[in-house]
């Protein structure tokens, strides 16, 4: 039913027709519609359990979808014949409790996924592994098992070890959530500078100062639809939703 | 259904028992003897039925089996006797020997902590052996002889493993117990006896549980050693019964599926009962 | 060497102390083949149980219900019945059910020794056991590192093969060494079929040379060195594995 098409770089980058989700009996997404272009960095908010981070897991295939279309670079998610590596390749994921590996360090980290999974060359794959390290402000660490890092220093390796796939856009699912006040400025700081490169961003967050700072387009969700959006300047100010205004008014 | 592994000497912290929904087809029985215990019972009878439908022109085994199982029978609850009293017996000096090894005096904990790898890390045919020749046949009080029955010789050197591991259950209870715990009793003007007997050991007794009913169920199985070193129990009988027959082949498996099967219909329920007590008692991380 | 072993011939003269094993040479050699069957016969038992262990939690992960009732049903027959009787079953039931073969001599005989059964029932007698064990470790994984290695492109086996094993086998390693520690110790009943290890030896040695304490300390001294090495060996190996950070 679903079929990938050719993409050019005039049309969204992801495009989400409609979609249903359910876990079980539950329906957690009740007909989810977003265009996103690239080099755009979209920040989803809401209340828990109103089915954002389900969404974006459901951009790269963590979580399947019952109903709708999403189509990644062309590529659509929603197909039985999905070549889940192609749109791993395209999409990489920062996770809240950063699940990095524990048996590795941290270079190891970065660096496993571009040799196990693409096969690269390891000199290649070391370099770009230390400028990555480098990137995310961790130079030193390159030895230091994740069991010897702090929350915030654990979650920037983890952003370079989703960078190093090289992806067009990037996930973040509520990655300042376990962190402590202090670690949380570091982390975003990060995620700034990776938006202001022009990489894709899609995050689900609470921060809603980052939020106002960063996103060009903002997403309120609620009971598994998208009840508002606007970019940070109407939405923060002149949201016109009753729900959206008593969520924020709740945040802020 | 999720096990949860706990090695010997690491017991959980207390919970509070949650309290179960009841479901339909709950009941007593339905713990211990569930469709799929039900499905094995019925797979090794009709092996033995199996087995016994291959022969002809000879009595069947289910016939021989049901002929013999009144003796058969009386063998493994001398077995069962021997479990008791190897548990008491172990238990007892196995306590001693545990709160020995958390004693202040460095000698007597060296002592009791050398005592207690020994025993733990000797095979249990070995122990049994060395008390089969090493305790005398008979004891003699002034003119009074007292006979040393090979079984009462048994007891004791099955008692001798049971009471080291109760001991390394005993010290690691013990040792889980938060040292808050302590420091606050101390603070309170408490002697180190009244520590031990008032506030530490009453909370140590839930978590000692299921480590020493999985013992148990160890030690019964391990009752039928006694068997190789002359004592006269069920797996001797079985040895007996099978002479009796004439020494048929095709009565060996199912003889020995059969005491196979009691052993399992004994140790399985503490098994389970054991897991159960363990998940209430356990630690969700 | 001769003077060594003649130095004990002296002991026993001296002080009653009869340690056969070493001055006599028919008895040293019954010794020593009898500790290096032991050694073998552990050693064989642990590399088919982990092996045993390792199918059977990969078939306790299938999505057959009967290989999974099959597998469980394994493990709560081996577990719940005593080794001894397991042992018995395979060798005076199973083994005399099998066709005889012609042996060596031409006559007929049992088609396996009872050093085979004794393997076997062993096996998978901690088999059982392992297979709880590899079990336990492949699920004290996160599956959110699972999830973090598949967001990466990692195929199912190649999440198992890099990131679930590794670590799996870390959390495995205690209970493996206890588990392993247990199978040596259980060699013992292997005197039961008339296996010639440790036990057995040391029982024809003191049967004959009328030795019985001097041959219980001796065999105490060596299932003490056997189970030490292992526990040795055990622990180094899950010292050099051990992560910081992880794990506690």
């Amino acid at each position: 039913m679903n079929q990938s098409i050719h993409w050019t770089e005039d049309q969204p980058i992801v495009s989400i027709r409609d979609v249903h989700k359910s876990f079980g009996n539950l329906e957690v997404l009740k007909g989810v519609s977003m265009d996103i272009k690239k080099g755009e960095v979209v920040c989803i908010i809401g209340p828990s359990g109103s089915g954002k981070s389900t969404l974006i897991r459901c951009i790269n295939a963590l979580n399947d979808i019952q109903q709708g279309s999403i189509l990644v670079e062309g590529l659509e998610v929603n197909d039985a014949g999905l070549n889940k590596l192609e749109l791993r390749k395209k999409v990489g994921m920062v996770f809240q409790q950063y699940n990095l590996f524990p048996h590795k360090t941290a270079l190891e980290n970065i660096m496993m996924a571009p040799l196990k999974v693409l096969g690269q060359d390891k000199a290649e794959v070391e370099e770009r592994a230390h400028s990555l390290l480098k990137k995310v402000r961790l130079e030193g660490k390159e030895n230091s098992y994740p069991g010897e890092l702090s929350g915030g220093q654990q979650q920037r390796v983890a952003i370079a070890r989703s960078l190093a796939m090289n992806p067009d856009i990037m996930l973040f699912d509520e990655v300042t959530a376990a962190l402590d006040p202090e670690t949380v400025k570091e982390v975003l700081v990060t995620i700034k500078q990776l938006a202001e490169e022009g990489m894709t961003c899609i995050l689900v967050t609470h921060e809603m100062g980052f939020a106002n700072e960063v996103a060009d387009m903002i997403y309120f969700t609620d009971k598994g639809v998208i009840v508002e959006s606007g970019p940070p300047v109407t939405f923060f100010e002149r949201a016109s939703d009753p729900r959206t205004r008593e969520f924020l008014s709740q945040s802020l | 259904m999720k096990t949860v592994i706990t090695q010997s000497t690491d017991l959980p912290v207390l919970l509070k028992a949650r309290t179960r929904i009841a479901r339909p087809g709950d009941g007593p029985d339905a713990r211990f003897f569930n469709a799929r215990t039900l499905l094995w019972l019925l797979l090794g009878l009709s092996i033995l039925l199996g087995v016994a439908e291959a022969q002809n022109g000879k009595e069947s085994v289910i016939t021989v089996l049901l002929k013999w199982t009144p003796l058969l029978f009386k063998g493994f609850m001398f077995n069962i006797l021997i479990s008791f009293m190897s548990m008491l017996v172990g238990t007892l000096t196995g306590a001693a020997l545990g709160l020995m090894q958390i004693s202040l005096l460095p000698p007597v904990r060296a002592g009791s902590w050398a005592v207690t790898q020994f025993f733990r890390n000797s095979p249990w045919l070995v122990l049994l052996f060395f008390a089969m020749f090493m305790l005398p046949f008979e004891f003699r009080i002034g003119d009074i002889r007292i006979p040393f029955p090979d079984w009462i010789k048994a007891v004791i050197g099955l008692s001798l493993p049971v009471m080291a591991n109760v001991s390394e259950i005993v010290r690691g209870a013990i040792r889980s117990i938060p040292d808050g715990q302590w420091e606050a009793s101390e603070s309170l003007a408490f002697t180190r006896r009244q520590q031990l007997w008032s506030i530490i050991l009453p909370q140590c007794y839930k978590r000692m549980l299921p480590p020493w009913m999985n013992l148990y169920a160890i030690l019964t199985m391990a009752t039928v050693l006694a068997s190789i070193v002359g004592v006269s129990e069920v797996m001797t009988l079985a040895g007996q019964v099978s002479a009796a027959e004439g020494g048929r082949t095709d009565l060996l498996a199912p003889l020995y599926a059969y005491l196979l099967l009691w052993f399992f219909l004994y140790c399985y329920p503490i098994s389970k009962l054991t897991q159960k007590l363990e998940r209430r008692f356990a630690v969700k991380i | 060497m001769e003077a060594f072993y003649e130095w004990f011939q002296v002991l026993y003269d001296q002080t009653g102390i009869n340690l056969t094993i070493f001055y006599d040479s028919f008895d040293r050699k019954r010794f020593i083949s009898g500790f290096l069957t032991t050694i073998w016969l552990s050693l064989l038992c642990l590399f088919f149980s982990v092996i045993i262990g390792l199918a059977g939690a990969w078939l306790q992960g299938s999505k057959l219900k009967w290989t999974r009732r099959i597998v469980q049903g394994y493990i709560q027959l081996f577990r719940n019945t005593p080794p001894l009787v397991q042992m018995y079953f395979f060798f005076f039931g199973v083994s005399v059910l099998l066709p005889q073969v012609q042996n060596e001599y031409g006559f007929n005989g049992p088609m396996f020794s009872n050093f085979f059964w004794a393997t076997v029932s062993l096996s998978f007698f901690a088999g059982a056991f392992n297979v709880e064990i590899f079990r336990s470790g492949i699920e004290a994984v996160a599956e959110s590192t699972k999830e973090a290695a598949e967001a990466l492109g990692f195929s199912r086996l190649q999440t198992y093969l890099y990131v679930v094993l590794p670590l799996a086998f870390r959390v495995c390693l205690p209970a493996l060494n206890n588990n392993l520690v247990n199978l040596v110790k259980t060699t013992t009943l292997a005197y039961a079929i008339a296996v010639p290890e440790l036990l057995y030896v040391s029982n024809q040695i003191w049967s004959d040379s009328v030795n019985v304490p001097e041959m219980m300390i001796v065999l105490f001294v060596c299932y003490m060195f056997l189970v030490g090495m292992l526990v040795w060996v055990m622990n180094s190996w899950e010292r050099s594995l051990k992560l910081p950070g992880f794990g506690g």
